[in-house]
């Protein structure tokens, strides 16, 4: 099992048959990204069609985890019991994914060090043997 | 051209009080209260009314509310898409695109929220007061069962569902991109708690707030001080929409709904709550930029015509993105703008929440927005803007939203 950031009674992932293959991959500490085989546009959250042609076929495309905050937020209050505050939830441009952002947390950074444009990588949190949520850090050079 | 436009012929309130404060009276019963008294103020009785319309996936469906206040037939039950509160301007559109098409002829727009008789919302794991015995099972992927959950499953493992964090990600942004501070935001704060001092009905009416007391409040999810974020609370109101011909037979004071806008920019779902993807070029605005050209287009009127707004305050950085989106300054100078003291009831160029706002009335979904643009036109706010004839009110920013302009001529 991977360090740990967050408690176990944090929020769980709800997911319907097309967002499930994401957090699939995920549990395997595999970064992806939905492409429309039909016209290559990128997308998540996962949906059933393709927002730009109207394709139902999709793959999937695993992507390196580097990107930037795009922004962030650096919470005070707990969301679930034993958390330790604050916390940071930030939005990541994430690189090689056709121009995605995700909403995720920072972890390993105070949160007054935390900038719009610095560049973070993935970092892998296992919350149990079923469920990985991926978390960034500051990237290493 | 369109035939004559809907009026709004009576507004109903209830006390207003802090969250969790309402336990005498159910959510539902209140709502009905507030129909009556609205109904009662248009001068009309429960036999006019035909219509009932609502928003945010109301608990009040209107279909027992009609049959509770023994409305003769319901010809228009309505419920807006637009999440949250983002809908409470639709509401009174889609009201008045009722009456003005003949589906029904006097429609009641209402909300009613006490919170505290149900779950508290972005409080998560918190909201569990039952624990199952024994060991929690471990952490896994769930079920989702609608689209707006499907969609939270994005945002919520990270402890993304407290608005107060949703919203601060836009707001920083803006102020990364525009340079706007956080004493900018407390001047809102400031200048709609000093409008809610003059407002028996306000929940904070007897708390006066400086910028220091802004700044020193305790920080929920930067930039979001305590005083950025609006109330929780407990209340109700409604409004009465009827045809421009039943409007004239009444005696009491009518407003004209002058025109009236919702929706949501290309790809926005849910806006930037669980939205990582909404496109760069809005992603820092309140997302009714479109939105509000397509008001001001369709009534005629521009920014400089409104004399008075009601803006909705959930956050008071979503206050300066949607002056930037109605263009009562430029992209980027909300900041300086509410600065200057433009909101301010005496001196600003634009009387901005004259009741207080959600920031200090009271949180009602925005609807008491409406109820205020009404009193402001009627010359019955408390905080009244001399000789106004249009009132800006817009819904929910940062999410699908809406707007109502109303006149008074």
């Amino acid at each position: 099992m991977s360090e740990r950031f967050f408690p176990d009674g944090m929020p769980q992932p709800l997911a319907d048959q097309i967002h499930l293959p994401w957090w699939e991959a995920a549990a395997e500490h595999r970064l992806v990204v939905q492409r429309c085989t039909e016209c290559g546009r990128t997308r998540i959250p996962p949906a059933p069609l393709c927002a730009s042609c109207g394709s139902h076929d999709s793959d999937w495309q695993e992507v390196s985890g580097r990107g930037e905050v795009f922004t962030y937020t650096t919470v005070h209050r707990p969301i679930a019991a034993d958390q330790e505050v604050p916390f940071v939830i930030a939005v990541i441009a994430l690189e090689d994914s056709g121009g995605l952002r995700m909403i995720s947390n920072l972890v390993d950074v105070a949160p007054e060090d935390v900038e719009i444009g610095m560049p973070v990588e993935v970092v892998w949190e296992d919350m149990s043997e079923d469920l990985a949520v991926p978390r960034f850090r500051p990237a290493s050079p | 051209m369109s035939g004559p436009r809907a009026h709004i012929v009576g507004v109903g309130e209830s006390k207003y009080t802090r969250w969790g404060k309402i336990g005498d009276v159910t959510e539902h019963a209140l709502a009905c209260q507030v129909i009556q008294r609205a109904v009662e103020d248009a001068g009309l009785s429960m036999d006019d009314v035909d219509g009932l319309a609502s928003f945010a996936e109301d608990r009040n469906e209107a279909v027992f509310i009609a049959a509770e206040l023994g409305l003769p037939r319901l010809r228009f039950g309505n419920m807006v898409w637009m999440p949250g509160g983002g809908g409470g301007c639709a509401a009174v559109g889609n009201a008045a695109m009722a009456v003005e098409t003949g589906q029904a002829e006097v429609v009641v727009v209402y909300r009613s929220l006490c919170q505290g008789q149900f779950f508290r919302f972005g409080a998560g794991g918190r909201n569990a007061a039952v624990a199952e015995p024994g060991e929690p099972p471990p952490p896994t992927v769930q079920p989702a069962n609608s689209l707006m959950m499907v969609s939270m499953g994005f945002s919520m493992p990270y402890g993304q569902l407290m608005a107060a964090a949703a919203y601060a990600l836009p707001t920083r942004r803006h102020m990364h991109l525009y340079g706007t501070t956080s004493e900018q935001l407390g001047h809102i704060a400031v200048t709609f708690r000093e409008h809610a001092s003059r407002n028996p009905r306000a929940v904070m009416g007897g708390r006066p707030m400086t910028l220091e007391d802004h700044q020193s409040s305790p920080m929920i999810a930067d930039p979001h001080r305590l005083f950025d974020c609006c109330l929780e609370s407990d209340g109700a109101c409604a409004v009465v929409v009827t045809t421009a011909e039943r409007a004239r037979d009444l005696a009491g004071p009518a407003v004209e709904i002058l025109a009236s806008e919702q929706g949501a920019p290309q790809g926005y779902a849910f806006g930037p709550f669980t939205n990582a993807n909404v496109a760069e070029e809005i992603y820092a605005t309140g997302g009714c930029e479109e939105m509000a050209n397509r008001l001001w287009g369709k009534s005629g009127l521009g920014p400089a015509d409104v004399d008075v707004a009601q803006i909705y305050d959930h956050f008071t950085g979503c206050v300066v993105m949607q002056l930037e989106d109605y263009g009562f300054c430029k992209r980027g100078e909300g900041g300086p703008f509410v600065e200057s003291g433009a909101l301010a009831w005496k001196g600003g160029s634009l009387p901005t929440n004259t009741h207080g706002g959600s920031l200090s009335e009271a949180y009602i979904h925005g609807l008491n927005h409406v109820v205020e643009g009404v009193r402001s036109l009627r010359g019955e706010s408390t905080s009244p803007v001399d000789g106004a004839e249009v009132c800006l009110v817009t819904s929910g920013a940062c999410v699908p939203s809406s707007a109502v302009l109303l006149g008074r001529r």
